[in-house]
């Protein structure tokens, strides 16, 4: 039997739930503000946003974040856009519409009051962004700009050239320096969180290292909010940074915090492919190009061996014996088909073998008919620098070659499952941005990330943490020497030891790339229950070797990149098994979830709402035994379910 | 590809740090640099010895993590690009490479080739915001039309990453582009106007007490940061430092 | 920190000074080169004009202020050049600038210039002023100092002209960076007059250093007949 649980959804009608809770909630008078602390783990748009927003309403808030700056947060990666439902260019945009949008993008697997409420401020989102100095693109009289993504109809997404995650980034980066220089945020740079500290069943703060010194802090507060970013890592290759981890939602998780949907995660159609063995990361080309680039392949078999072979170039493939498979079967959408679509198209023509590259693993992307419609001054205007970026990694001009890409993976919609207030079912433990598992169901539609960090960040933490202090203007400061303090610290600095002292003989690297491997292999872009098995055995064998065997050179007590990457592969290694779990337990398809067994015949995903209508949250259970589910039933009252259509 | 690499090391900023020569066989071309490197610590740690220390995140030219001198050149031979983006291609069979890091009083050594630069978060405390709570009910983002110029500029001089290239490769370890970048970003938009005077004084004041050097016009700043971020930035600074330090009544 | 206080003391203000000397410096080796023209003309003019710049109350004036001037541009460029040590103070191994030299090298030839003006205050001013000079009579009849005598007797020894012509090409040096250096540090920069400045800049630096190097080699050529 799975137990049920409960999201605090407010009562009443979609569209007054968000006021309603906002002119009902609890408020923390200004006075008893500078009494409270909140702990924020992360400083990309979620975290940064949240914690210059609170410590802005007077709160005593202390931001951590691994990177040498909050500045370089993930987020600053971000390429394409910010949704937002402005109808500034009177296409018939509504916050209905979005609403509608996001939720069938997510393939109905998201919950409605959620949602709606995101489509809600994202209206504000931009109106605070412009206020703060984000150069968004205008056109020539002045206002402001917009272009359209994968997976809608009208022109909602706001953008700054190629990099609208930088500015965004920098926008909260900023407002977060001037409550750095007020006092209110205390900022911990080139610091891990490194476990969460549970007091009579509510989060009261963190154990953290110094990755400068190896010191280990405890810090407490009345709250702790997590916005540590995707777990796209687990992959080994991915669009993520580098540093990109999911150690605190995993150490979150594993204090009892239920994890939400691990299976759901997004495979972006349109990355630079994998180029040889050595490979540490994949780059994105921002989604914003299929709305000039058209995707194809050779249609003849024959024609895409020569191309991979380099006998001929794609230049030589008459328009006859290109196969545009994307505008071929879903006509209404074409290139701009959402994201999984896209990618299990791709996976689908590379498999049948007309890959264009020596793996078999690319596709092109051509910007050949609008550099003919609209001049290359137009095209260079709108993607020169991603254009560039390809041209410095891959050596090609995309001016006169086609891009190839292939999908690789690049967000995860699953993520610590929080209720209507972003709240963990640990009290006082808030996940936020890509950290949670909101908003997004099975599939994100593009430049709906950016929109979620922030509205979360600036416009509903505020509300929902002061509502949850207000029971604690009473508690005062909290002590970090209890039991509980001294024990999780005890546990870390044992891990570390073990990593110091644990003389294997194989690379923390080694084993990511294998776990990487396995998940890419059989919890990707398509999976079945076979392999699923066979990837969690895989992965038992794999955690067994990694505790026994993996080497860590250097010491605790300096600069030592080398134990970072231990602690996050182990917590990484333990979450992919969990995600085969969830990938298991969903028989369906819907949205990046494509289960080989539930498709239709010609392919597309099958989805089952009769049984499979829940989010799937987790809980963690000793060390060898299976993980708990619990569900929580998704119930749709203003939306019609239907199957997901792009043609 | 065989290299010879003549990397620095440093065990912290209270050791003496010196060249070691390293050896790399097999590197192909399509590499990026740091994937390079990945090899050469690979090998490293084969060998029980620590590997390479550097900072790198993102590994796609944007967050401004990356940050290795290599051949006298701040982010390497090439234009316009950042460490983690330059690629193996640039280098020639049996080429000898220096990796150094940032080098500026006011970039500390940690480990090898990382700095510390949280200088730059200090001088962008100083007033490079807009001073602006969130409400969520601000003005209406059209409300203000701002020429497509001005706007066109701002995001330019705004897309700096803040990896300290500039400095490293200034004579003078001074601070002015990466300085002038954000207060010409913000003083081109309207709603950064109204606190240009403070915001400047105040950055540039935090820039001299941190311990930058001068600005002597030599322009290598401008020719070696990645993202093209030009003296006429510089310039604007200037302009309006000299208009708020007259018109400053203190 | 005070208005007057910022502008001197911080690192902006003093570039503000910098380039305000510097180009009041320049305009002082306009009118220099000018007078010097007098050389090709006459002895007596010369001598008249030396006469002139030197009692009229007026130059008199300017001359304190020049004297000014360069002091400020001096303990300006010490105090900067000091503080870019500091803030400097580890050199790469290997380090390939893509800087003009003549920008990289501003104290180094600003001092050689500081050094030479020692010297060429000490063979024409402080000669005329205080040195053993011979008289020479003006159109008028009266007895005046011969600077005329002064100056093309040094030039005559190939030594001192060779480092006043090396002097001055480090001065062009100096100003071909310097000129269009004083308009960015002033904040004048502008994407359609910039080229035209930087072209000014190097047109000036070459008429100055091609000016003040042809009396030298003029009269050092005469002395050997070879002109
Ligand atoms: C290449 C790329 C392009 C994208 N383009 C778009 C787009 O065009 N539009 C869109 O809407 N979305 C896009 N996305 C998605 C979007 O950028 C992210 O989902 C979003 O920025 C995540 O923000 P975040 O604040 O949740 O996390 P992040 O920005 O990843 O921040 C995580 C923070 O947590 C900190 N942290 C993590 N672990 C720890 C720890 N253990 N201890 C201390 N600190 C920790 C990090 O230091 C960092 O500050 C893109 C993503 C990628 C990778
Ligand atoms: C006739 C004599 C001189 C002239 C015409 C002159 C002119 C100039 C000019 C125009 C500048 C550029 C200012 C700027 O970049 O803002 C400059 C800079 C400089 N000058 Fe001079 N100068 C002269 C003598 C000297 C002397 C004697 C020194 C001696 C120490 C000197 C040292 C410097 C230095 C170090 C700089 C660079 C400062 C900087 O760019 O910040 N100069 N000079
Ligand atoms: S101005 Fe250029 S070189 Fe300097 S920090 Fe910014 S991006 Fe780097
Ligand atoms: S690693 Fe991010 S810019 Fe190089």
């Amino acid at each position: 039997m799975v137990d049920v649980i409960k999201s605090n959804i407010p009562e009443g009608e979609l569209s007054k739930k968000w006021t309603n809770y906002k002119s009902s909630a609890n408020l923390v008078n200004p006075s008893n503000r500078r009494n409270l602390d909140i702990i924020v783990v992360g400083s990309g748009l979620a975290g940064a946003s949240a914690a210059a927003s609170l410590g802005e309403m007077g709160y005593n808030v202390k931001c951590f974040c691994f990177q040498d700056s909050p500045r370089r947060a993930h987020s600053i990666a971000a390429q394409g856009g910010i949704n937002a439902a402005k109808n500034y260019q009177n296409d018939g945009d509504s916050v209905g519409r979005l609403f509608y949008d996001t939720i069938k993008g997510g393939d109905y697997r998201s919950r409605e009051a959620n949602v709606y409420r995101l489509a809600e401020v994202s209206v504000n989102i931009i109106d605070q962004c412009v206020a703060q100095g984000v150069p968004f693109a205008r056109e020539y009289g002045g206002l402001l700009d917009n272009r359209s993504f994968g997976g809608v109809q009208v022109q909602r997404t706001f953008y700054a050239k190629g990099q609208t995650g930088q500015q965004l980034l920098l926008g909260a980066y900023q407002a977060l320096s001037r409550q750095i220089s007020k006092g209110s945020v205390k900022m911990y740079n080139r610091h891990e969180m490194m476990d969460i500290v549970i007091l009579d069943g509510k989060a009261r703060g963190i154990v953290a290292r110094n990755l400068l010194t190896g010191e280990i802090s405890r810090h407490s507060s009345h709250a702790v909010i997590l916005a540590s970013g995707g777990y796209g890592n687990v992959f080994y290759l991915s669009t993520n940074a580098m540093g990109s981890n999911c150690s605190a939602t995993w150490k979150a998780h594993k204090r009892g915090a239920l994890f939400g949907n691990p299976c759901f995660v997004q495979i972006h159609p349109t990355c630079i492919p994998v180029s040889g063995e050595y490979q540490s990361k994949l780059t994105l080309m921002s989604e914003s190009l299929r709305n000039d680039g058209r995707i194809w392949v050779p249609k003849k078999l024959e024609d895409a061996k020569r191309i991979s072979l380099g006998e001929i170039s794609p230049s030589d493939i008459i328009e006859e014996n290109r196969d545009y498979y994307l505008e071929r079967r879903y006509p209404s959408f074409g290139n701009l088909t959402p994201r999984d679509v896209a990618s299990r198209a791709a996976k689908e023509r590379c498999d049948a073998g007309f890959g264009v590259n020596l793996s078999g693993q690319a596709v092109f992307l051509d910007f050949k008919d609008s550099i003919k419609r609209y001049g290359k001054e137009v095209i260079e205007s709108r993607y020169g620098n991603l254009f560039q970026m390809y041209e410095k990694i891959t050596a090609d001009n995309p001016y006169k070659i086609p891009m190839k890409i292939y999908p690789a993976i690049h967000y995860t919609m699953g993520g610590l499952w929080v209720d209507y207030d972003l709240q963990t079912n640990i009290s006082g433990l808030f996940a936020a941005g890509e950290a949670n598992f909101s908003d997004h169901g099975a599939n994100r539609l593009g430049a709906s990330a950016l929109m979620q960090g922030l509205a979360d960040g600036y416009f509903v933490l505020p509300y929902t943490v002061s509502n949850y202090l207000a029971n604690d203007i009473q508690t005062g400061k909290i002590s970090v020497e209890s039991k509980e303090f001294s024990e999780t610290e005890i546990k870390v600095k044992d891990r570390i030891n073990y990593f110091l002292k644990n003389n294997g003989s194989k690379s923390v690297d080694y084993f990511h790339r294998k776990l990487g491997k396995i998940i890419w292999e059989n919890c990707g872009m398509s999976r079945n229950k076979e392999d699923l098995n066979s990837a969690i055995e895989q992965l038992k064998t794999i955690k067994d070797d990694f505790w026994r065997n993996v080497k860590v050179t250097g010491r605790n007590n300096h600069l030592n990149q080398e134990l970072e990457k231990a602690g996050r592969v182990a917590d990484f290694i333990e979450l992919g098994s969990l995600m085969c779990h969830d990938a298991l337990n969903r028989n369906e398809s819907c949205g990046g979830h494509f289960r080989e067994e539930y498709q239709t015949e010609d392919g597309e995903a099958l989805r089952n709402d009769e049984t499979f209508s829940y989010v799937s949250a987790w809980k963690y259970n000793d060390e060898n035994l299976s993980p708990k589910l619990f569900k929580e039933n998704l119930i749709f009252k203003n939306i019609e379910l239907k199957q997901r259509s792009y043609k | 590809m065989n290299l010879k690499l003549k990397v620095w090391r440093q065990e912290s900023s209270k050791h003496k740090g010196k060249i070691v020569e390293y050896k790399v066989h097999d590197i192909s071309p399509d590499m990026s640099f740091l994937e390079m490197m990945d090899q050469l610590n690979q090998s490293l740690i084969e060998k029980g010895q620590d590997p390479v220390a550097f900072d790198h995140d993102c590994r796609e030219g944007i967050c401004g993590s990356c940050s290795m001198y290599i051949n006298g050149q701040p982010h390497g031979p090439e234009n316009m690009i950042t460490t983690c983006q330059l690629h193996m291609r640039s280098f020639n069979d049996g080429e000898t490479v220096y990796i150094e890091p940032w080098r500026a009083s006011t970039f500390p050594i940690i480990k090898d080739l990382v700095v510390d630069r949280s200088a730059f978060d200090k001088i962008i405390q100083a007033g490079g915001y807009i001073s602006v709570n969130t409400s969520g009910n601000s003005q209406d983002a059209n409300a203000i039309p701002i020429p497509k110029e001005n706007a066109d500029s701002a995001f330019d001089a705004a897309t700096c990453i803040g990896c300290g290239a500039c400095v490293a490769t200034c004579k003078n370890s001074s601070a002015m582009l990466f300085t002038a970048a954000k207060i010409s970003h913000l003083s081109n938009l309207p709603q950064g106007q109204v606190e240009s005077s403070s915001r400047v004084i105040s950055m540039v004041n935090k820039m001299d007490e941190l311990g930058f050097g001068n600005c002597t016009n030599t322009g290598d700043c401008a020719v070696q940061c990645p993202k093209g971020i030009s003296l006429d930035n510089i310039a604007k600074m200037n302009r309006e430092y000299l208009k708020a330090s007259l018109k400053s009544e203190k | 920190m005070s208005k007057n206080t910022i502008i001197f003391s911080s690192s902006l203000g003093k570039k503000f000074v910098m380039s305000l000397t510097g180009l009041f410096l320049c305009s002082f080796l306009i009118v220099h080169l000018g007078g010097n023209i007098a050389l090709f003309t006459s002895k007596d003019t010369f001598n008249e004009y030396t006469k002139f710049m030197t009692s009229n109350p007026l130059i008199r004036f300017m001359e304190i202020i020049l004297v000014l001037g360069f002091l400020t541009h001096i303990v300006d460029a010490i105090l900067l050049y000091i503080r870019n040590k500091n803030a400097s103070n580890t050199k790469y191994i290997f380090d390939k600038k893509k800087s003009s030299i003549s920008s990289r090298s501003m104290a180094l030839t600003g001092s050689f210039i500081l050094f030479f003006l020692i010297v060429h205050l000490r063979s024409f001013w402080y000669e005329y002023k205080f040195g053993e000079v011979i008289y020479s009579e003006d159109s008028n009849g009266n007895q005046i100092k011969d600077m005329y005598h002064i100056v093309t007797s040094s030039f005559e020894s190939p030594m001192y002209s060779l480092f006043y012509v090396s002097a001055v090409i480090l001065l062009g040096i100096h100003l071909n960076h310097g000129f269009q250096s004083a308009f960015l540090s002033l904040g004048l920069r502008h994407k359609k007059y910039t080229p035209f400045i930087s072209l000014i800049g190097k047109l000036f630096s070459f008429s100055i250093t091609l000016g003040f190097i042809s009396f030298p080699i003029y009269f050092c050529l005469k002395n050997f007949n070879l002109w």
